[in-house]
């Protein structure tokens, strides 16, 4: 039964990402990931990794979905082809030609399967991730902590000092959303550039490329001639 | 959204439990899934909902910016203060233990507690903040 739940969620879990892969419609991509999310959130719970699974649904499917969708709100649902190209010279060449990246892919891949193959097998009770620090966790919460659930007394006791640079790394995921947005704001009102003498053009290639009503591929192209000309 | 009857009268009525949900992962990681994280998470989720139907405006009486925005520092403070109060304390920085040297499982269980609050505080506010920042984007009156 469990396995039959496993493979069913994982062939939803593949197929979601074909769709998000696929879709031209941006609006249809965030609902797709938020779908995605919480197929994972269920393949957690299916490994009985509770903790995750309630992260996964309420960050994965729940705020960053809002945010997605809040994001398309601002500059527009809908991308022509991806044309996004890369500025360098030599890669300009290669990239143009699709089997290219297919091969790096591909190549990329097989590499990483082959990787896998010295790992040890998956939930073998004696690999090496279970036999270090696991035990005593397992064994000793109960009588130095005193919480009846591990994860948490892992969390924030064994490892507090982890937990602690995590939430420093939330804070100034914070700062940096406030400092770009609150400065975009900035020249919004004032009609100038904030960002100094020189402005930032790739910035504005970035998100002129998601505007509908902008022909992207004239755009990029400005775009690249202009980072060429801040390079030389 | 506002117009919308609907949505109005069943965000009034979902905002309260899902506030009270967040307290109880909050409050009862300890004992079952959840914790600081997810519960910071919950709380900032009916904020957003509340302001995705009412506005931002409306929302921000609520929980003003300021307020969220020393929030998401305030918690990162808190779990760095309850770190140094064990060196204080005669311990190590984020040992709990030496709170209550003669319980240690107490100390433990104190620490915990706060540590997660900070959290949750921090969380809640960057969250909020994040999404603040995206819906007064762009717009004068959301």
């Amino acid at each position: 039964m469990e396995l039959v739940l496993t493979f069913l969620l994982l062939a939803f879990l593949g197929a979601t990402a074909l769709g998000v892969a696929k879709t031209r419609n941006l609006f249809s991509a965030v609902v797709l990931a938020g779908i995605f999310s919480f197929l994972s959130a269920g393949l957690f719970t299916v490994m009985d990794a509770v903790d995750v699974a309630f992260t996964e649904a309420a960050v994965g499917a729940g705020v960053s979905t809002v945010f997605y969708l809040a994001t398309l709100a601002l500059v527009g649902g809908k991308v022509r082809a991806p044309e996004i190209r890369i500025t360098t010279v030599k890669e300009k060449q290669t990239a143009r030609t699709p089997r290219f990246p297919l091969v790096v892919v591909v190549v990329t891949g097989a590499i990483l399967i082959y990787g896998t193959l010295d790992m040890p097998p998956y939930g073998e009770p004696n690999n090496p991730i279970h036999r270090h620090v696991t035990p005593r966790y397992l064994e000793e919460t109960d009588e130095e902590i005193g919480v009846p659930n591990v994860v948490t007394a892992v969390l924030a006791s064994y490892r507090g000092y982890d937990t602690l640079g995590e939430t420093t790394v939330v804070f100034t995921a914070a700062v940096g959303v406030m400092m770009l947005l609150s400065r975009l704001k900035k020249r919004d009102e004032l009609g100038e550039e904030p960002w100094g003498e020189e402005p930032v053009e790739s910035l504005d290639v970035g998100f002129g490329a998601l505007e509908p009503s902008l022909e992207s591929g004239d755009r990029l192209a400005e775009g690249e001639g202009r980072a060429e000309e801040l390079a030389t | 959204m506002s117009d919308q009857i609907i949505l109005r009268v069943a965000t009034k009525i979902v905002v309260p439990p899902i506030v009270l949900f967040a307290l109880y992962v909050q409050f009862h990681g300890d004992f079952g899934p959840g914790g600081g994280f997810q519960a910071g998470v919950i709380l900032a989720a009916a904020l957003i909902l509340y302001g995705l139907v009412f506005g931002l405006r409306r929302t921000q009486k609520v929980a003003p910016s300021w307020l969220v925005r020393t929030c998401a520092s305030l918690g990162v403070l808190i779990y760095a203060l309850v770190g140094v109060e064990g060196i204080v304390l005669g311990g190590h920085f984020l040992n709990y233990s030496v709170f209550f040297p003669l319980h240690p499982e107490e100390g433990q269980h104190l620490g915990i507690l706060l540590v997660e609050l900070g959290v949750m505080v921090t969380v809640f506010g960057v969250m909020a903040t994040v999404f603040y920042f995206f819906a007064a984007r762009g717009r004068e009156d959301l």
